[in-house]
């Protein structure tokens, strides 16, 4: 009785199957993790430091120390304390690579899936601009539309995204034509299905895990833009702690105090593997060759 | 063949056109303010107003557009804002630099990318395969500006070996071409890793198992050639992206190529200078992969069948 109970077949959602899959990858968890403690940190970062007092304010005296108790990763060249202003980046470089990469999918993966579901002229049209404007280099495009938009925040993160929507146009295309093809949307087209209809209810869930995979690898992509933009002096500006505007003056501490260097790096480096690791995880997770 | 390149080339008018609209739109989103950048905060109105004349700038948008458009065919990009040199004179000075940069590190990325994906993906879930595949990730979260910093802190100012910036010798390409090449490297070896998996699972290669080839002649023979066709793709879209991306790597190693210059050039909006570079950049980008597709034709024998239809 009890042996039986414990052999009946479980249905599985796919849900529960690439959580199981992904639980056993330890590279994917560790990314998992550190995306959370990011996010979390980035979310409390008001409790862990204050950000007028501690990451805006300079203290002349203290400038330039090395790691300590008191500053875990040292202060910068005007005394403020590394940690702060590390933890309070967390805040910039999550809004770029999360909000823009979420906008960029909502407004590629729009374009991308009425290209993949109407074809004809539509997808003419989509696919040529997509194409036009993959031949300019994402780095000059961004370049240009913040050297017009001027430096700030929100300038930023709709250059970001803008780099973003053609890539996503081009992926969420391939895989929705690889579900338009198949036959169940035939078949609800054949049932008078409506157009809106048969996208949300059969073509996305289907499309979803790709969707997320493609949505995770992409926001590290986005974090290291933003901070790259911020890096030359055309994103965020000084004295807000973004982690790329913080080594702008890089070369000048690099020889004496290295370490006003290395911690906002390293910042941008865990937070973009920890997408990474998850990304490649979830990839593998999904794949469906993959399941048993 | 031929036929198909010269079409393929026609095909690059309409994009060009499209791209020299974009940035066009981009940089005339806020109109006005090319004249007070050039005369400086102390300028007049009436200097202001003069000037904008004379640039065409109080001209409507389409005007100008067509106007430009119609200098362009003539092959006249016009006089750079800054120092009313030629842009192109300019640009061809500093281009070789970049183009230097590029190639070396397309090279480079693909004598590690490819190599280290091929090894990952034939011992596939080995330790090997998880230390590279954690190793590449790793390199793909670095970005440019802070390898180059990182590359400095270790080779120039720790062991010392190399220059930090500046052009001398040969020597101070190195690390800007290490910076360039790790990370595209690493990308690549996802590529070929996933790639070279995709291909295995093919039926012409179970059939070269089941004959009793060996595993190196079906990884070398058989596998290796089918599955470098995408990593193609990745190779001429990584190359014409690090023309493009080699704003940050020579501001890093303070390089004075195209890089630096369109960096200049855009925090002065100087226009003709960057319409100038996005066209150049566009008509590279379109050549390369026009390449790209030439060479996966001559790789491929089912895409060789297709043209040798079209010919009959």
């Amino acid at each position: 009785m009890e042996l039986a109970r414990k052999s009946r077949p479980k249905a599985r959602t796919l849900l529960a199957e690439t959580w199981q899959r992904l639980s056993k990858n330890k590279a994917a968890m560790a990314g998992l993790i550190f995306v959370i403690i990011i996010t979390l940190l980035a979310l409390f970062a008001d409790i862990v430091a204050d950000y007028g007092t501690k990451v805006i304010q300079t203290h002349p005296l203290e400038r330039l120390q090395r790691p300590s108790l008191q500053h875990p990763f040292g202060t910068d060249d005007m005394g403020r304390d590394l940690f702060a202003r590390v933890v309070h980046g967390a805040r910039y470089s999550l809004a770029f690579g999360i909000v823009c990469t979420l906008a960029a999918m909502a407004i590629g993966g729009a374009l991308g899936a009425a290209a993949a579901f109407f074809g004809g002229a539509v997808e003419a049209v989509i696919m040529f601009i997509a194409d036009t404007i993959s031949c300019i280099p994402g780095t000059l495009l961004s370049l240009s539309l913040m050297a017009v938009l001027g430096p700030g925040l929100k300038n930023l993160m709709i250059a970001i995204t803008f780099g973003g929507i053609p890539i996503f146009t081009r992926i969420i295309r391939s895989i929705v034509l690889g579900i338009v093809r198949q036959e169940y949307i035939e078949a609800a087209r054949a049932a008078g299905v409506s157009n809106l209809r048969t996208i949300f209810l059969h073509v996305l869930p289907n499309a979803i895990g790709l969707i997320i995979v493609n949505f995770t690898m992409n926001v590290a992509g986005r974090i290291m833009a933003a901070s790259a933009l911020s890096y030359i002096g055309m994103g965020i500006q000084p004295p807000a702690p973004e982690w790329g505007a913080m080594l702008t003056d890089a070369l000048k501490f690099l020889r004496t105090d290295p370490h006003v260097v290395i911690f906002p790096g390293m910042a941008i480096v865990i937070t973009a593997l920890s997408f990474n690791l998850l990304g490649d995880g979830l990839s593998e997770a999904l794949d469906p060759r993959l399941r048993d | 063949m031929a036929k198909y390149i010269a079409g393929r080339i026609l095909l690059i008018a309409p994009t060009l056109v499209a791209v020299i609209l974009v940035i066009f739109f981009i940089l005339n989103i806020t109109p006005g303010d090319t004249a007070t950048i050039i005369l400086g905060p102390s300028a007049t109105p009436e200097e202001i107003a003069i000037l904008e004349h004379d640039l065409k700038l109080d001209r409507p948008f389409f005007v100008r557009f067509l106007s430009y458009l119609g200098d362009v065919l003539r092959l006249d990009f016009g006089r750079s804002y800054r120092n009313n040199l030629p842009v192109f004179d300019e640009i061809f000075a500093k281009f070789p630099i970049t183009l230097k940069l590029a190639l070396f590190s397309v090279l480079a990325s693909m004598l590690i990318g490819i190599p280290v994906g091929v090894i990952s993906a034939v011992r596939r879930f080995s330790f090997i395969d998880y230390s590279l595949t954690v190793a590449a990730l790793f390199m793909a979260s670095v970005p440019a500006f802070f390898l180059g910093l990182a590359l400095i802190l270790i080779f120039c100012l720790g062991l010392g070996v190399l220059p930090s910036s500046g052009l001398g010798a040969v020597t101070s390409y190195i690390l800007p071409v290490v910076t360039l090449a790790l990370p595209s490297s690493a990308l690549l070896a996802r590529m070929t890793r996933a790639s070279m998996l995709e291909t295995m699972r093919q039926d012409y290669i179970r059939t070269a198992k089941a004959k009793g080839a060996g595993k190196t002649r079906i990884i070398f023979k058989h596998a290796l050639k089918p599955a470098l066709l995408p990593v193609v793709v990745v190779l001429g879209s990584n190359f014409a992206a690090q023309l493009g991306g080699s704003v940050i790597v020579e501001t890093v190693f303070g390089l004075p190529g195209l890089g630096s210059h369109i960096l200049r050039a855009i925090r002065m909006k100087d226009t003709p200078v960057i319409m100038a570079v996005a066209i150049l950049l566009a008509v590279i980008f379109k050549l390369v992969m026009l390449l790209v597709d030439v060479i996966q034709v001559n790789i491929d024998p089912r895409l060789r069948g297709r043209f040798v239809k079209r010919e009959v």
